[in-house]
């Protein structure tokens, strides 16, 4: 490795307290100049935090941040500007309907009053050259595609010169092959440019194939620091989750009556719109078995699952519970165990403002012994909250705390608590594993598995095709609201599947 | 955030106001201080003023309720005149027809008919606005005009007494049939329903089933349909019993003050309801003193006109003074909030 050994940044004992919750303890962390530096770690484990203490969004409670070899007071966003640090946030923060160029000029700190569209053009269209990626400057940004606006992200902190980069997750949002470039883009940029880049992640991929050096934080403690050169994946995995590492092995057993459980007939849902998003679409689920959909995102996957959540009227056909016809209604979803685990939780499974055991009680909130005469009995809500939270290992255990306070991968668990800490007859998954780190994912492929085994029918609806061929007992793709092929984990053949993802399946499938 | 803020920010924004207020009342000539002065002393510097206080919060509780009551499912209703215009006007009807009842029966019935007809009128804002989106704010304001309409032409019309001839009003229910007093003052009955209306609501939505699946509803719908819940029905079912105590309120003003039905049902309690709503935070506790407090203000208008020549539209000027800063600080405080919210 050539890269200099002069450090662009560093962070020495850093801490931050929120409340009860340490969130940093003593963390130190050395970004060398023009080298990719990634910071590794589990959900919740302070990587966040770390970094918003750098850009001065939050302000520490100890330790220091300094700039090259420089104590620098970085008060707040605009300070780390002047100072050369860009940030690219995990959520774009675009203005959606302007156009790239427009985007471009208005992320300047000082604009002046009258701006010269003209001038302004030539020159970004001049800098473009040297830039990493090529964007259309008069798109809008709607139109964009996600790996597009997370160039843009990108582009923009570099045409605003900044010396040292750092990235949220900037992969989550994209394709595999997306990833690569915008990776190998920034990494040739930290070679030819000097750029110094510290970059969020907890894919070990990436940290593998593009950082220099890595440093892993646990549970907001400094974990271990090395140059990736040095250490191979099992290494960096024990370092993130420390003698806790267990890979559950996904006992698949043998279910011995399997009665039909769910059972859905020419369903048909328009989406927001209007236009129809699933047309006529059967499927069945059997006890003990899970069926897993597979697509690409926007074939009508989330309206087929709002769909049996009740969060959106079928247009069209029914659906069936052990059975009977099935609505959503609160006395069919008891009385059948019928659970549903959305994607995005937060907004489609919770209330951010209510606290974290009510939102374990929305099952049975109306029910002995949370409700008696219908008066609530909250202290029965705190007492099976606080067991729920150290099954499901939610952080910070606080049954009060509004669960919109929570990272995204706790508000994940707790809502995986209230669904699956009791046993489901049958389950609708959509995407569970989104943006969470792999003893997350384990857990919940565990959890799903157990289900299954106990006997429920689970449908899993998911755009990651790992998770479904790992999961699943038979596999249906989903293309254009239809299901377009079925098969099974052991015979499927990810060409053939890729095609009907695609939509390039041979007709005599499609039903 | 503090524990208090809650109560701190409109208690700062009602301080404040009283301090723009006396600038007003200084450019209009007036002397500032001799005005606090009189609305002190209008409002609560007696047992007979601050009978008249009391006396004017017990609809304007009521009415708040009407704004408050939705706003917790994030509709902004603004249907209190209204719903007080049929409220009285359904009462007033209801009491001519049972004008040789017993009391008790003549008062139940008219209280009934007034919380249904004010209920319907608000239930049917709710459910336009969930069974076909449309905008609750909107439709609840044209509701008032014309409910007023309604009120006009039925007074003028075919209710008309007679010998009313300053004020067309409907016939007199009959003395017997008013509402009485709170032992022996002057405050009358409506003061004790406002109360207990306030009480039963903060309890239901508290303490009850009805008040969680409530809080489900207005935090996040998607997570309500998700569990089960009948979003259509709670949406109905809570501007129902906005409507009811706003209802309710144009019972107290027939039953307890006018005796009849007329044009001064719509004397401006549904508007200022919505104020007191907002001032309180929506809480239906808050309501109380909130309440108590505008209605202090109103009893003094009459005394700023009397003793220092100010016009009657004064008190007005204050009261938009104290909204405006309300709804102001509320969003400087949300900011704050979030910024501290989000350090969390």
């Amino acid at each position: 490795m050539s890269t200099p050994h002069a450090l662009a940044l560093q962070a020495i004992n850093v801490s931050k307290r929120f409340g009860a919750l340490q969130a940093l303890d003593q963390v130190s962390l050395k970004l060398r100049q023009g080298s990719i530096h990634a910071l590794l770690g589990e959900n919740g484990a302070g990587k966040s935090t770390l970094v918003k203490c750098i850009v001065g969004f939050y302000t520490p409670d100890d330790g220091e941040v300094l700039l090259g070899e420089r104590q620098q007071a970085i008060g707040n966003p605009r300070d780390a500007h002047e100072l050369g640090i860009g940030m690219v946030y995990q959520h774009f923060t675009l203005i959606p309907n302007m156009s790239v160029l427009e985007n471009l000029v208005l992320a300047r700190p000082h604009l002046p009053a009258v701006i010269d569209w003209k001038k302004e053009r030539q020159a970004i269209a001049e800098r473009m050259q040297s830039m990493p990626f090529q964007l259309p400057l008069d798109a809008s940004v709607n139109h964009l595609a996600a790996g597009e606006k997370q160039k843009l992200e990108i582009v923009k902190q570099l045409l605003l010169g900044v010396k040292v980069l750092i990235l949220d997750e900037p992969t989550s949002v994209l394709t595999p092959d997306e990833a690569d470039e915008v990776l190998g883009r920034i990494r040739e940029m930290t070679r030819a440019a000097g750029l110094s880049v510290l970059i969020i992640t907890h894919k070990f991929r990436e940290v593998m194939t593009y950082a220099d050096d890595v440093t892993v934080l646990r549970r907001g403690k400094f974990a271990g620091s090395a140059e990736v050169a040095g250490v191979d994946i099992r290494q960096l995995a024990e370092m993130m989750v420390g003698s806790e590492f267990s890979q559950t092995a996904l006992a698949r057993a043998a279910v011995a009556e399997q009665p039909l459980k769910l059972g859905i007939d020419a369903l048909s849902v328009a989406d927001d719109s209007g236009m129809s998003a699933v047309h006529a679409l059967s499927l069945q689920v059997k006890a003990g078995e899970i069926v897993g959909i597979a697509g690409v995102s926007g074939n009508g996957q989330r309206e087929l699952v709002e769909a049996l959540a009740g969060q959106r009227p079928p247009s069209g056909g029914t659906i069936r519970v052990m059975g009977e016809t099935y609505s959503g209604r609160r006395r069919e979803l008891l009385r059948h165990g019928f659970h549903c685990l959305p994607e995005e939780p937060l907004r489609n499974a919770s209330v951010p403002r209510m606290s974290v055991a009510e939102n374990l009680a929305f099952r049975h909130y109306d029910q002995r012994p949370f409700s008696l005469y219908g008066l609530l009995r909250r202290s029965r809500m705190a007492a099976a909250a606080v067991q729920a939270i150290a099954d499901f290992k939610v952080r910070p255990p606080l049954p009060n705390a509004p669960i919109g306070d929570l990272s995204g991968g706790n508000v994940q668990r707790a809502i995986l608590a209230r669904e699956l800490g009791e046993q489901p007859n049958v389950l609708v998954v959509a995407n569970p594993c989104f943006g969470l780190d792999f003893t997350a994912v384990t857990e919940i492929h565990a959890r799903i598995m157990a289900a299954r085994n106990a006997g429920a029918a689970v449908l899993l609806v998911s755009e990651d095709l790992d998770e479904i061929l790992e999961l699943a007992d038979r596999i249906h793709v989903m293309s254009g609201g239809r299901l377009v092929y079925e098969t099974t984990p052991a015979a499927a053949d990810p060409i053939v599947m890729g095609r009907h993802m695609a939509g390039h399946g041979e007709t005599a499938h499609a039903d | 955030m503090l524990p208090f803020a809650p109560f701190l920010i409109p208690l700062v924004a009602i301080a404040l106001s009283l301090v723009l207020f006396g600038g007003f009342v200084g450019l209009a000539g007036a002397d500032v201080q001799a005005v606090y002065q009189s609305i002190y002393r209008g409002a609560f510097g007696t047992w007979f003023s601050w009978q008249n206080t009391l006396t004017s919060a017990a609809p304007l509780m009521l009415t708040a309720l009407c704004t408050a009551l939705p706003a917790r499912l994030g509709l902004i209703v603004i249907g209190g005149e209204g719903a007080v215009v049929v409220g009285g006007l359904a009462a007033a009807l209801t009491g001519l027809v049972l004008v040789d009842a017993n009391p008790w029966v003549a008062l139940a019935g008219m209280a009934l008919a007034a919380m249904l007809t004010g209920g319907l009128l608000i239930g049917l804002v709710g459910w336009l606005r969930h069974g076909r989106n449309v905008n609750e704010t909107i439709s609840s304001l044209l509701f008032n005009y014309i409910s007023i309409a309604i009120l006009s032409f039925l007074v003028i019309g075919p209710l008309r007494d007679p010998e009313t001839l300053n004020k067309p009003s409907t016939h007199h229910i009959g003395d017997t049939h008013m509402l009485g007093a709170l032992g022996d003052t002057s405050i009358h009955w409506g003061f004790g329903y406002g109360l207990i209306v306030c009480l039963l609501l903060w309890v239901l939505y508290k303490r009850t089933v009805f008040g969680f699946a409530v809080d489900m509803v207005g935090g996040n719908v998607r997570a309500a349909l998700l569990s089960g819940l009948p979003v259509g029905r709670i949406v109905f079912l809570v501007c129902m019993m906005g409507g009811a105590a706003a209802g309710l309120a144009g019972m107290v003003e027939v039953a307890a003050v006018h005796g009849r039905a007329n044009t001064s049902l719509n004397a401006g309690y549904g508007y200022e309801g919505i104020l007191i709503a907002f001032a309180a935070r929506h809480h239906p506790l808050a309501i109380i003193p909130m309440a108590i407090l505008f209605g202090g203000i109103r009893a003094s208008s009459g005394l700023m006109q009397r003793d220092h020549d100010l016009p009657d539209a004064t008190s007005l000027v204050l009261q938009g003074i104290i909204f405006i800063l309300i709804l102001a600080s509320e969003a400087v405080f949300a900011r704050l909030a979030k910024r501290q919210g989000s350090a969390a």
